[in-house]
């Protein structure tokens, strides 16, 4: 009897936790994740987008990528939102936005205190400006890097030349 | 079937390629800015005070460390210290710190002119902040993001372009002070070592067309 009452305790509480965690994960990435998903010997599409909770055209570009996601969700399109805030900020800032907006594409945070080490990695034309979107397929050997704030048409456009 | 299909996709893509790199050439502004070893252009840009600056104004300079930043960007208020830092300990040596906004205050109204100068009182800021309100000279400089540095010598001629540190975040963790090593190298009359870096910031307000 008290055993079937942990149970249900233990029931309870690890449900309410599944519930509090429900918004996704952010996990940390280093410079050598973006060169791995460039080599990665895979047919996807991988469109990258770096992005601020502070920078206010990217916030207005991620319904985007949502759209497109969402979009091209039966095909081999990833989408990746790649936080460049603080580290600080990831809990308090990155972690809210993330599900207040209830952003469904794949987030993840860059976890380098000097940018020189990823900037290049994505694109050597790339000044460091956000936002800044790649949009990559090494099997049609696609790239093509946008620094600026993009619409849904050039967007798509990328995609399916990358498809 | 889909072997077949990656071939043929080939022979598509190559000159699409070609065709792209094409466009993006013939679309790139004719000045993409200043390289290390450019001769940068003065100004004349109006100080918070009101008053007109020129780097040709600035007395004793042995050069100039001439920073794009704003009022409203993260990454610039997280420097905002640090170049303030860098005024106190440089100008003094001949290396004054010269700040230019040039984000349009329309886009950004936290960038205006007004707010420029209660930025400068709130902070005390005793280097000048001018307004660059055509952007031209951020055209011309070939300034992206802010913050954005050109350490230029005495004779304009660009030393260094970048960040101010390898740590936008916590200054305390700063392994290589980038614009430090750049002015200390001049100083002594040396060359710069690292002459170039890049930096993630936010991206300079264009007009809108």
């Amino acid at each position: 009897m008290p055993t079937a009452t942990m149970r249900t305790l233990l029931t309870l509480i690890l449900l309410s936790i599944a519930g509090f965690t429900a918004a996704q994960d952010i996990p940390f990435i280093k410079a050598g994740q973006i060169s791995q998903w460039k080599n990665a010997d895979t047919d996807t599409v991988y469109v990258l987008n770096f992005w601020a909770t502070w920078c206010a055209p990217c916030v207005e570009e991620l319904p985007l990528f949502e759209k497109l996601n969402k979009a091209y969700a039966g095909q081999k399109v990833q989408v990746v939102l790649i936080s460049t805030d603080f580290k600080r900020n990831v809990e308090s800032g990155v972690k809210p936005f993330v599900r207040d907006k209830k952003l469904e594409s794949r987030v993840v945070f860059m976890d380098e205190s000097n940018p020189n080490n990823y900037i290049n990695a994505v694109d050597s034309s790339w000044s460091g400006a956000l936002p800044a979107t790649l949009i990559w397929s090494k099997r049609t050997q696609f790239s093509q890097f946008f620094e600026k704030k993009l619409s849904y048409e050039e967007l798509e456009a990328a995609v399916k030349k990358a498809l | 079937m889909k072997k077949a299909h990656s071939f043929f996709r080939l022979p598509v893509t190559l000159p699409f390629a070609l065709a792209l790199a094409f466009i993006a050439l013939s679309f790139a502004p004719a000045n993409p800015g200043y390289k290390v070893g450019d001769t940068a252009i003065d100004f004349k840009l109006k100080n918070t005070d009101g008053k007109t600056v020129s780097l040709a104004d600035i007395k004793n300079a042995k050069g100039y460390i001439v920073v794009f930043t704003c009022n409203a960007c993260p990454y610039a208020k997280a420097y905002e210290d640090r170049v303030i830092a860098l005024h106190n300990k440089y100008a003094a040596l001949g290396y004054p710190v010269v700040a230019i906004n040039s984000n349009d205050k329309d886009v950004q109204p936290a960038d205006s002119f007004d707010k420029m100068k209660e930025r400068v009182k709130e902070k005390n800021i005793s280097y000048p902040y001018l307004y660059d309100e055509t952007q031209e000279i951020a055209k011309t400089y070939g300034a992206t993001r802010t913050p954005h540095v050109y350490v230029l010598d005495q004779n304009r001629v660009v030393r260094y372009i970048g960040a101010i540190d390898d740590n936008s975040e916590s200054p305390e963790e700063a392994k290589e002070k980038y614009v430090e090593s750049a002015v200390d190298a001049l100083l002594k009359g040396q060359d710069v070592t690292v002459k170039e870096t890049k930096a993630v910031g936010c991206g300079i307000k264009w007009k809108k067309a």
